[in-house]
């Protein structure tokens, strides 16, 4: 962390002044393209939704870690994360539902237990709030270490499994044919998201870490001609987004969180308005 | 006119032999004893009204459900040699904004490296030589949603002919292509065909083109009803009842 912060002293930046901005700033570093990354599978396998469903299972996790008085609710949140994932790939798999029926009501039911053990007992919500809202700043060098290895962990992955991923999310009849194991492959996608959003949420916030792993990848999708575009486009567009959104954020004295969101909104707007002229 | 005229023994040397086959789900029986042979340089058509149980005999022979009774393949001097299957999907659909081109798609499905790092100069050249066969070398760039129904048959039976197979299937490829297409679809497979020594399987509901490119016509409806040559097929009573009866349009 030492040559990180000596290196953000050389930057002529004044608003890198803060030790916790400099965390922040490299936090971003590594969690954006992993968003921006692990996005493009999610706009393709039209999973958006049960991302979304995740960040919600992974608040009730916190609230049974909580709960349950453990100091870091994060490990817990990531445990049942997965758990909520495994059990929706399994209902999946078996059940006549589609998806979207079925991400409803896991994501309600999620929900609910959350609000429940949250305020059990006439127990205030309030200090749930930082999970729902998130706080970039608040990330510290052990938490930025545990996301670049992630970052690693995820990149390999992609490496050794997007090939069979995307075959799985396009032309699920087609990768069966060929020896893939679609119904594996979703599962172990699905897990995959269920750590990167739990870890994620603290910092960005519930309401609008979603729109961080569909955003890039939308915005990718509106002028990419192939495979390498879109995932390059993708991650640059989360990493420029999260650089801009904490310059803003640090600027106006707003959630970081809500900035980084707001210029990927902002980005994809733009894209829409050249997907014609891209292609 | 042939009804369950194959027997155990077959005077081929290069086929592949399907006995007694069954297929239930729960407790419908959807397939009961099944037998056909499939002879290496012939292309047979599998016929039958909806829910005939058509598609689910192509997973069978494909490995996808659990089936009863045996699947076989020999050429000649090797008996019950592993027999290798390429396979088109029924009408797949493509989103258009998907960001795959027909070279993404190939690499995904031959190469190691991940189709995100961008695809090398010799899958590129291998991608052309599939697509080659298929006289589709000029589609190699273009989106997988972007393709029109004939031209996305031809690109998936580029892509089921790498590697090579022994036996070729294809789940319905004349749905949703045009006249002039299925012609030109229908000439190709023929040229493959001829070309490879393949043998191919399809399920169609156009019988138009039976006479002049089936070695071998299947009428099923859960089981065999009938078989033989298109002639023979298309004018049996099996055909007439079956048809007729369900009220489809032939």
């Amino acid at each position: 962390m030492e040559i990180w912060y000596k290196f953000c002293e050389l930057l002529p930046f004044s608003w890198l002044e803060y030790d916790f901005i400099k965390n922040a700033l490299l936090a971003i570093l590594i969690m954006t393209p992993l968003l921006g990354l692990v996005s493009t599978m999610i706009v393709t396998g039209k999973m958006s939704f049960f991302s979304d469903a995740l960040g919600h299972s992974a608040f009730t996790g916190i609230a049974i870690g909580c709960i349950c008085g453990i100091s870091s609710p994060t490990w817990v949140a990531v445990a049942f994360s997965v758990v909520f994932a495994l059990l929706f790939s399994f209902v999946r798999n078996r059940s006549a539902h589609t998806a979207d029926t079925l991400i409803g009501v896991f994501s309600s039911t999620a929900v609910a237990l959350g609000i429940f053990i949250a305020t059990f007992g006439g127990k205030s919500f309030t200090k749930y709030n930082e999970y729902l809202i998130g706080d970039i700043l608040s990330v510290t060098p052990s938490q930025i270490g545990i996301l670049a290895l992630v970052l690693v962990l995820v990149v390999v992955f992609w490496v050794i499994f997007n090939n069979r991923m995307t075959l799985t999310a396009t032309y699920p009849q087609l990768a069966s044919s060929r020896g893939i194991h679609t119904g594996l492959m979703h599962t172990v996608f699905t897990t995959v998201i269920a750590v990167i959003v739990t870890l994620a949420i603290s910092w960005i916030g519930l309401l609008i870490l979603n729109s961080l792993l569909v955003l890039p990848g939308a915005s990718a999708r509106n002028i990419a001609k192939n495979q390498k575009q879109y995932h390059l486009l993708s991650v640059l567009f989360a990493l420029f987004a999260g650089i801009v959104g904490l310059i803003l954020s640090c600027g106006l004295g707003a959630s970081a969180g809500a900035s980084i969101c707001l210029v990927l909104a902002f980005v994809f707007a733009l894209t829409f308005c050249f997907r014609r002229a891209a292609r | 006119m042939n009804v369950g005229s194959h027997g155990g023994i077959c005077g081929h040397s290069c086929c592949l032999r399907i006995q007694n086959l069954g297929v239930t789900i729960g407790n419908d029986s959807i397939l009961k004893d099944v037998t056909m042979h499939i002879h290496c340089g012939e292309l047979v058509a599998l016929i039958g009204p909806n829910g005939a149980g058509k598609s689910t005999l192509l997973k069978a022979i494909l490995g996808q459900i659990a089936h009863e009774g045996t699947i076989s393949f020999s050429v000649p001097g090797q008996r019950n040699r592993k027999v290798k299957i390429g396979y088109v999907p029924q009408s797949p659909t493509f989103d258009p904004g998907d960001p795959i081109t027909v070279c993404d798609l190939f690499a995904c499905c031959m190469s190691k490296r991940p189709a995100f790092l961008g695809v090398g100069k010799k899958m590129r050249a291998k991608v052309l030589q599939c697509l080659g066969r298929v006289q589709a070398e000029g589609l190699i760039d273009k989106r997988m949603g972007n393709l029109s129904g004939g031209e996305l048959q031809r690109v998936l039976l580029a892509l089921a002919l790498e590697p090579l197979p022994n036996v070729l299937i294809l789940d319905e490829p004349l749905s949703g292509v045009d006249v002039e297409g299925m012609t030109a679809l229908m000439d190709m497979l023929d040229e493959v065909r001829v070309n490879y020594d393949l043998s191919i399987l399809m399920t169609t509901h156009n019988f138009d083109m039976l006479k002049r490119y089936a070695n071998q016509v299947v009428l099923i409806n859960h089981t065999v009803l009938c078989d033989g040559t298109a002639d023979d097929v298309l004018s049996g009573k099996e055909f007439a009842q079956v048809f007729h009866r369900t009220g489809e349009a032939i």
